[in-house]
């Protein structure tokens, strides 16, 4: 009688471990990718996890057309995982141990899971991958990734010149406003920040607020255009390295100063409207003539096409404008990436997949969905007129800005760079928080940052 | 004997998947949790480092979680206040009352809870929209002038979430209550109106004490089901960084890649939840009365 209790415990006890799903034997993941020397085998298949965005929106078969496109060059089959909330699809099981083989996520998101597999060194080295030629063509993959891509710190996140995220699709941010009606009112669009505050007050007479923005988070863009504008790319380098004393020089000032009158500037409804919940509505502000400008990037046409528009709207966008007549100009760059954690099980296929993401043959099909890649020629490929215009951005004088806050070992009490530097943003507008708290919050944090640097 | 034993064997049988199933997916679990806040970690780095009692000692000294526990514990009293005054009301009122459609206020206020957040988040975000939105223009109709009031901005965003969270508990309490209320016979309150006592009296001096077990039970629910609703409101309704609540704070902690810290934070939450709860019990404790 005890052995047949015995046993109904034990297959009860193996029934709810199986209802726990996907629980794999745990086998150790290959140590790093490097060592898994074995060549993939003929119709071997890797697992990418992607996440959905815009881009899928506008072409739902992107990536399967990919896929396909990859099996076709190189044998390899290709399994997508796609979800706008990739982070709790695959978290879990990566928890668990259990990697897919490529992973396309940007750093910026609310969970920061690319932010945290970086801080933990949990990614793998991607050199070899920039060596490789890109399947079905001659060129090596760094030839063909554009100039500037590869040296940033995002890309190359422990400053050892090696490259452990891949950049994706890029999109020029800067300001957005309503070209319709600045041809309707005669307004000049300001080059410089003089030209901004005179326009503010003229707009303010119409009843319109000179500034908005969709959440605190869409300043990081606008932060690092303004710092490279303001002190050139070797303020931003130091600032973004959290340098001591970076934050008392005039050029930190000027970007504090810029930010602080700009919140006075600014649409009061935009802090209650600024989260996940309501950003669309601030953005609304710019399509109803609420507001003029707004920090975003390209995706922002394809975002609101199907918003009421103001009669004669058209989207417009412009850099940030420069401090004096006649200054540096700039435009972030903002850009996606992806990666392979070092757990990944098929390393090999999983570097051949993304060499092959930076080949012509890619790039047309991203381009259906309005994506472009970091690649030479990569913005011809694309047919929307609107991000065509957007895209030349670069063109007319406006130098790309590119980088990011330098990764730092995440220590208990220290916030992270959005809640530092960014959300009491919301706070300047609405009057809760004067400059002078948010300037000393960002200096009190920053030592510690720069203490615990990667 | 023999008997005996069968039963007992088919008792065992019958609580054993219960006690597995609760044993993994809840006691151990929590036992982690204790484990894991004297450790740090990333939320998927393979390597933990003992710490001992360090993340603790930070967080009682992190201002960002003493603000966000200060507005649990105001989120728990003023929620709880609020809607058992309502939610008693309204029971109270349908049941003892003849109101035309009865079931139909039934319906209305239980519908609400049987909502998901996200759609609650949406129909608030309608409400409180500053411009055009539901509250501000009724504001504007009776005040004669253009209200504009941020309910989403410092500091009403807390009297906005209070306000969703009140909305989203009443119908499922009052439901509670009007069972429980609906069973005290009547004759008690015939004999009470012959003794001269109003509506009110009836309601304090008979309905409440002979609900008092129900009211007891349902507070304890009650608390430790708005401190997990509050992270829900707040993470659906309100900007980043804006206010948070004890669970928001732990969240965001394992999103910034302290899991170590974050379990900390909620070894913290648990054991003031739990105490939160006995002591409300101690302090509810009435002799029953029955009927």
């Amino acid at each position: 009688m005890k052995k047949f209790l015995a046993l109904i415990l034990a297959l009860s006890m193996v029934f709810a471990l199986a209802a726990c799903g996907e629980s794999k034997a745990p086998e150790q993941p290959a140590e790093t990718p490097a060592d898994a020397a074995e060549t993939p085998a003929e119709g071997g298949t890797i697992q990418v996890a992607a996440v959905s965005t815009a881009f899928t929106d506008a072409y739902p078969e992107m990536w399967a057309e990919i896929g396909a496109a990859f099996e076709a060059q190189t044998g390899i089959k290709v399994e997508f995982i796609e979800d706008k909330n990739l982070e709790d699809v695959i978290g879990p099981s990566m928890q668990g141990g259990e990697y897919p083989d490529v992973v396309y996520l940007p750093v910026g998101r609310p969970a920061g899971l690319t932010e945290q597999f970086v801080k933990d060194k949990l990614v793998a080295d991607l050199s070899d991958v920039l060596e490789m030629t890109v399947p079905g063509e001659t060129v090596k993959v760094s030839e063909k990734i554009s100039d500037g891509f590869l040296d940033t710190s995002i890309t190359n996140p422990y400053a050892d010149g090696k490259t452990y995220l891949a950049p994706m699709f890029y999109d020029p941010c800067g300001l957005f406003y309503n070209a319709g009606l600045f041809e309707e009112k005669g307004w000049e669009v300001p080059t410089t920040w003089d030209q901004m505050w005179e326009l503010g007050d003229k707009a303010k007479e119409e009843g319109i607020s000179l500034f908005t923005y969709p959440t605190t988070g869409y300043f990081d863009a606008f932060l690092y255009g303004l710092m490279y504008t303001v002190g050139g790319p070797e303020f931003f380098e130091k600032a973004t390295h959290y340098e001591e004393g970076i934050w008392d020089t005039p050029e930190a000032k000027t970007c504090f100063d810029i930010i602080g009158k700009l919140a006075t500037y600014t649409n009061p409804v935009t802090p209650a409207q600024a989260n996940d919940q309501d950003f669309k509505q601030n953005q609304q502000l710019i399509l109803d003539n609420k507001a003029l400008f707004m920090p975003n990037g390209s995706w922002i046409a394809g975002e609101m096409a199907d918003s009421p528009k103001a009669d004669g709207f058209k989207w417009g966008m412009t850099a940030i404008p420069a401090v004096k007549d006649g200054g540096d100009r700039y435009s972030f760059c903002w850009f996606q990436q992806c990666w392979i954690p070092s757990g990944a099980e098929n390393a090999d296929g999983a570097k051949q997949f993304i060499a092959f993401l930076y080949s012509d043959k890619a790039q047309e099909i991203f381009a259906k969905g309005g994506a472009v890649q970091p690649i030479t020629g990569a913005a011809d490929t694309i047919s929307d007129a609107e991000k065509k215009e957007f895209l030349a951005i670069y063109d007319n004088n406006v130098k790309p800005a590119m980088g990011g806050f330098a990764s730092y070992k995440a220590v208990a009490g220290l916030g992270s760079v959005r809640e530092v530097f960014l959300d009491p943003v919301n706070g300047l507008v609405s009057g809760n928080v004067t400059v002078e708290e948010w300037v000393n919050g960002i200096k009190e944090a920053s030592s510690q940052m720069l203490a615990n640097l990667q | 004997m023999e008997k005996r034993k069968g039963q007992g064997l088919f008792i065992t049988l019958c609580v054993a998947p219960a006690v597995i199933l609760f044993t993994i997916f809840m006691i151990v679990p929590t036992l982690n949790v204790f484990r894991m806040s004297l450790f740090e970690r990333g939320a998927y780095s393979p390597t933990e480092t003992f710490v001992g009692f360090n993340n603790f000692k930070i967080l009682f000294s992190d201002p960002k979680f003493i603000a966000s526990m200060q507005n649990t514990i105001l989120l728990i009293v003023v929620v709880t206040v609020v809607t058992f005054a309502f939610a008693l009301t309204f029971a109270a009122i349908l049941t003892k009352e003849k109101i035309k459609g009865q079931n139909f206020f039934r319906v209305i206020f239980y519908i609400p809870n049987i909502l998901s957040i996200v759609v609650i988040a949406g129909i608030f975000s309608a409400i409180y929209k500053p411009e055009n939105g539901m509250l501000n223009s009724i504001l504007s109709m009776f005040s004669g002038k253009t209200v504009m009031l941020l309910w989403k901005d410092q500091p009403l965003v807390v009297i906005s979430v209070i306000i969703a969270m009140v909305w989203q508990a009443i119908g499922y309490y009052m439901v509670m209550y009007m069972a429980s209320m609906s069973s005290v016979p009547l004759s008690l309150y015939e004999s009470a109106s012959l003794d001269g006592a109003g509506r009110i009296t009836q309601f304090f001096q008979l309905t409440i004490p002979l609900v008092w077990t129900n009211i007891r039970t349902t507070l304890t629910f009650f608390i430790i089901s708005t401190i997990n609703m509050a992270f829900l409101f707040v993470k659906s309704m309100v900007a980043k960084g804006m206010m948070d609540v004890g669970l928001s704070f732990m969240y965001n902690q394992k999103d910034a890649g302290l899991y170590g810290y974050s379990m900390a934070a909620g070894v913290i939450i648990f054991l003031f939840s739990f105490l939160l709860s006995a002591f409300v019990n101690r302090a509810t404790k009435r002799e029953p009365l029955e009927f």
